[in-house]
């Protein structure tokens, strides 16, 4: 019982530290721009197929390295041209177009790829268990963990020690004032939906590597990252952070016990927070309610 | 009930009258362009599940991206009472809209407190809960197969008995009739003082306020008739199709509810209704012809939306304005 429980928890804390790559990419883009991206799973699997058509060239770590990039370039490409017209109107419009762009994303990478699951072979070395007693500590689990930490703790310092990010920020608290000091809002914008695409194309990665590749596995990935947004507080990346990482334990330690409610659970628990706290734990009064 | 007063009452009245011929005639003129009435049936249910949608979104400005949920609780509370209750139709339909209009409710209560974007995340992710739950709890619902075997059955009527089952136009005349009903509900509130202030909460949220309106309880309350009526929407679904799926509950669901309100105009009372017409048609047809359906349906949200954003009904009335 006691294994079950700690390997539940460890599990959920891996599963939520990759819900937290995805769920943070959705909250840059959302605090700056208003926007909830639909396509972030759309761009998810993307990234994931990009680095399987290249690892034959590149091998798994070239294509863990380039994948993400080039899923940013799709994403900014699809920034500049579509959505950035929807940005002045209703946040209903943004969100119907993302929406759409998820359908042709997803029936997309089905059409280049075929409809058909694809093996995303990772180093042997990574797949091996660590040790007979915690045999569920895969290699691959803590490297995906090592990659989260590695991408959120770059992502932090970028925000709070360089310029572009200190205006993200700032952009997020008062977009006005930013642009009135002669900031060039548009471009921040492309730069901080380039980098939450970035975070998506690295979790598509990670993703095939842990499931193996399909069209649809990015959809299911979505909603969990919604809910880590909502706990922890709309306008907070440490909130997604904790949101995320809580969300995921809870369906972690539900599966030990009521296996079948493990997917339900987490809604379960932002219903709670939506009635103990409404704007979330970490979430600003004020901030786009 | 929101027409410039420059357009006249006969319009209006021409244009209703002209609404319910058609609709009333469908399953004479319809196979005449290539169409079917089950086809009909459909568009008539998706057009009603729009149509209470924008009751919320169009009349008082709250954009509820999760409405399949209660759409597809309606249809599976209309599916098991049919299977496992009663061979009874009109209780179906009942108990249907009664599940999901008041589990919309009690949730909606949470959900009320936010608004804008996080609204819709919010309706989103409950939204997702009901499609788990029908999902995995299989032995009540079926799971991923669907809830079956059930069927719709014959009314009784006291002088007549209607086989709604096996007569495809009896069906729509069935289904029509229970279109009218709702139509006329929400017509009737959107009259009543209480849509008129619905609209004010839409126009100005603020000035509303200072009104001394209260805003949470009027949306609360929107909410709430709004799921009654989508709900009343499901059942019927679930009537159309002798099953109920649940895909019906899932988020592209109601995706596909917010396009087809914005498609034929979110700002008027039937354009929702021509917006699932166009849906329903082109989703028809689009997948009959190709397996990638789907990227055809995300191209035309991308066109709507950047090209018709007031939708069909929108486009026209702007250019008789102009």
């Amino acid at each position: 019982m006691t294994q079950l429980l700690v390997f539940n928890i460890t599990n959920g804390l891996i599963i939520g530290a990759f819900y937290v790559l995805m769920a943070i990419g959705l909250s840059l883009i959302l605090n700056l721009s208003n926007v909830i991206n639909f396509a972030h799973g759309g761009f998810l699997v993307v990234g994931g197929y990009i680095a399987y058509t290249l690892e034959p060239y590149l091998g798994f770590w070239g294509a863990l390295i380039a994948s993400p990039f080039l899923t940013a370039i799709i994403g900014l490409a699809v920034e500049s041209f579509l959505i950035s017209r929807v940005y002045s109107r209703d946040p209903l419009y943004s969100l119907l177009l993302t929406f759409g762009l998820a359908f042709i994303l997803e029936d997309g990478t089905r059409s280049i790829w075929g409809a058909n699951g694809k093996p995303f072979t990772v180093p042997a070395f990574l797949s091996q268990p660590l040790s007979n007693e915690f045999f569920f500590i895969t290699g691959y689990r803590l490297f995906m963990v090592a990659v989260v930490t590695i991408a959120v703790a770059l992502l932090f310092i970028l925000l709070r020690f360089t310029r572009a990010g200190i205006r993200i920020r700032a952009g997020t608290l008062d977009l006005e004032t930013v642009s009135a000091v002669g900031i060039n809002v548009r471009a921040l914008r492309s730069l901080n939906f380039a980098v939450g695409i970035f975070l998506a194309g690295l979790s598509g990665v990670l993703a095939g590597g842990q499931l193996g590749l399909e069209p649809t596995m990015g959809a299911g990935l979505l909603m969990p990252s919604f809910v880590a947004i909502i706990v922890g507080g709309v306008g907070s990346l440490a909130g997604t952070l904790v949101g995320g990482l809580l969300i995921g334990v809870a369906s972690g330690v539900t599966a030990v016990f009521f296996p079948a409610a493990s997917e339900a659970v987490i809604y379960v628990l932002m219903a709670v927070v939506l009635l103990v706290r409404p704007r979330g734990l970490f979430g600003e009064e004020g901030m786009l309610t | 009930m929101k027409e410039p007063p420059k357009q006249g009452i006969d319009r209006r009245l021409i244009a209703l009258a002209a609404i319910w011929a058609a609709l009333l005639l469908a399953p004479a003129w319809m196979p005449l362009i290539g169409g079917y009435t089950a086809l009909g049936t459909r568009v008539l249910v998706l057009g009603l599940a729009a149509m209470s949608l924008n009751f919320l979104l169009g009349f008082t400005g709250v954009l509820s991206f999760g409405h399949a949920a209660w759409f597809g609780l309606g249809a599976y509370g209309c599916g098991l009472i049919l299977k496992y209750v009663a061979l009874s139709t009109p209780l179906g339909v009942l108990a249907g809209t009664l599940l999901g209009g008041v589990m919309g409710g009690l949730l909606g209560a949470l959900i009320v407190r936010r608004r804008g974007v996080y609204f819709a995340m919010v309706t989103i992710a409950f939204g997702q809960v009901f499609y788990y739950v029908a999902f995995q709890w299989s032995s009540l619902t079926g799971g991923d197969d669907g809830l079956r075997p059930f069927y719709r059955q014959p009314l009784h009527l006291g002088f007549a008995n209607v086989d709604i089952l096996n007569n495809a136009t009896s069906f729509y005349y069935f289904v029509l009739f229970c279109f009218a009903l709702a139509v006329a509900a929400m017509a009737f509130i959107l009259r009543s003082p209480f849509g008129r202030t619905m609209v004010a909460i839409r126009e100005n949220e603020r000035r509303a306020r200072f009104l001394g309106i209260p805003i949470e309880f009027h949306i609360w309350i929107a909410f709430t008739l709004s799921c009654f009526f989508v709900a009343y929407a499901g059942t019927l679904y679930a009537l159309v199709n002798n099953f109920a799926d649940p895909r019906g509950l899932h988020y592209s669901q109601s995706g596909d509810f917010v396009m087809m309100a914005v498609m034929g105009g979110m700002r008027s009372f039937w354009g929702p209704l021509l917006g699932a017409v166009v849906f329903v048609v082109l989703q028809d047809y689009v997948s009959s012809i190709t397996i990638n359906w789907q990227i055809y349906i995300g191209i035309m949200f991308v066109v709507v939306v950047l090209f018709f954003p007031r939708g069909i009904l929108g486009a026209i009335r702007r250019r008789v304005a102009a």
